[in-house]
């Protein structure tokens, strides 16, 4: 069986491509909500201890905006699209032109929290569909929910299922990023974490299973 | 003059760590987890745990992290304190966290974990006879967490809801 330990590289060149074809597709999404190029990184698997899936968003204290969504179906795992309080802010503003949007001091915004909400919920969207495609099945997504919080204490909440067989999490992290000119830089994280049981099942569908 | 990070001593997530007078213990970022200090109250030592699951027996492996559980996590706070020459009549717990971060309109037990862990902890320090003196539990908010074995107040820090000394 495969555990999240032991996978081999090849395994986590497959996980890679996972994220590629999923994030690829979102960032297409945003790229037409925004009417912007959207650039977006070579997606990154990282096998890391839950301290460390902390540092890849700046430590459990930092203030993140989260929208979190559980997968049911084919792979079952939890989905996270992370941005910073100032990427939060300028996604806001550029998609409803609300400007005194501010993630710690105004946050009572319904129309700003509202818009945050869509953009995750089109972005998972896109994200998930792409990979049932890919592995020929189906991902049933919950509705995303948006939380402004703490790092540590958002993300601890989609490591639950996780923890309770390993201490490890597979994290696939994509960048995507709005780069340009003018206006303000948009970046965002995708965090896909499968859940342990899921591998398997997942490499036996794409025959890379050894 | 000593920086305020020089005597602070980290508490991971599903972890342990003990400090004596002047020291800080400090966990960053609870939600659903749930931080319990327990500290002898002349001695000024204190264990702080970060609890991310309420019962061990859901383990579905053998090899575990004892300080991810409260049943397990919490015996080992306890025993390592009266082993540093704690006096268990002395002993006195304050505890943090367990809040639910995601509205979910579920039954699935794994939403109500931060439930599930107030009542574990709170069981246990009931079992033991330990008097819990303060606690910030509950709730919709991230909470970081300090300790201070010199005044034996918990500073809990939230995003929204500000800051006490409990």
């Amino acid at each position: 069986m495969a555990s999240i330990e032991s996978l081999t590289a090849f395994q986590l060149d497959v996980m890679k491509e996972i994220g590629n074809i999923g994030s690829g597709n979102a960032a297409t999404a945003l790229s037409k909500m925004l009417n912007k190029k959207i650039d977006m990184h070579v997606p990154s698997v990282r096998v890391v201890d839950f301290e460390e899936m902390m540092n890849l968003v700046g430590g459990p204290e930092e203030i993140i905006t989260a929208v979190f969504l559980r997968i049911e179906g084919e792979v079952p795992g939890q989905m996270f699209f992370i941005l910073s309080p100032e990427e939060a802010e300028s996604f806001v503003k550029q998609l409803t032109g609300i400007d005194d949007f501010s993630v710690i001091d105004h946050p009572d915004n319904p129309m700003a929290l509202s818009a945050l909400q869509e953009i995750g919920n089109i972005l998972a969207g896109s994200y998930l569909s792409a990979l049932s495609d890919f592995i020929g099945g189906s991902l049933l997504p919950s509705i995303p929910l948006l939380t402004i919080d703490m790092a540590g204490a958002i993300l601890a909440e989609g490591l639950l299922e996780i923890s309770q067989v390993s201490d490890h999490a597979m994290v696939i992290d994509t960048l995507i990023d709005g780069h340009e000119d003018e206006g303000d830089p948009i970046k965002g994280h995708f965090f896909l974490l499968p859940d342990p049981d899921s591998f398997d099942h997942l490499f036996d569908k794409l025959g890379v299973n050894d | 003059m000593k920086t305020l990070v020089d005597h602070i001593v980290k508490v991971g997530i599903a972890d342990l760590k003990f400090a004596e007078a002047p020291m800080h213990l400090r966990t960053s970022g609870l939600g659903s987890c749930v931080g319990v200090v327990i500290y002898d109250t002349r001695l000024k030592i204190a264990g702080m745990a970060h609890v991310m699951l309420p019962d061990s027996t859901s383990a579905k492996k053998d090899n575990i992290n004892a300080y991810k559980y409260a049943d397990t996590s919490l015996p080992i706070l306890v025993q390592t304190l009266l082993d540093k020459g704690a006096r268990r009549h002395q002993l006195k717990a304050k505890i943090a966290g367990g809040a639910q971060m995601f509205s979910f309109s579920s039954t699935n037990d794994m939403l109500r974990v931060g439930e599930r862990n107030v009542i574990a902890v709170k069981e246990f320090l009931e079992k033991e006879r330990i008097p819990i003196v303060a606690e910030d539990v509950r709730g919709k908010s991230g909470r970081t967490i300090e300790f201070s074995t010199e005044t034996l107040l918990l500073n809990v820090r939230t995003v929204n809801q500000g800051t006490q000394d409990l």
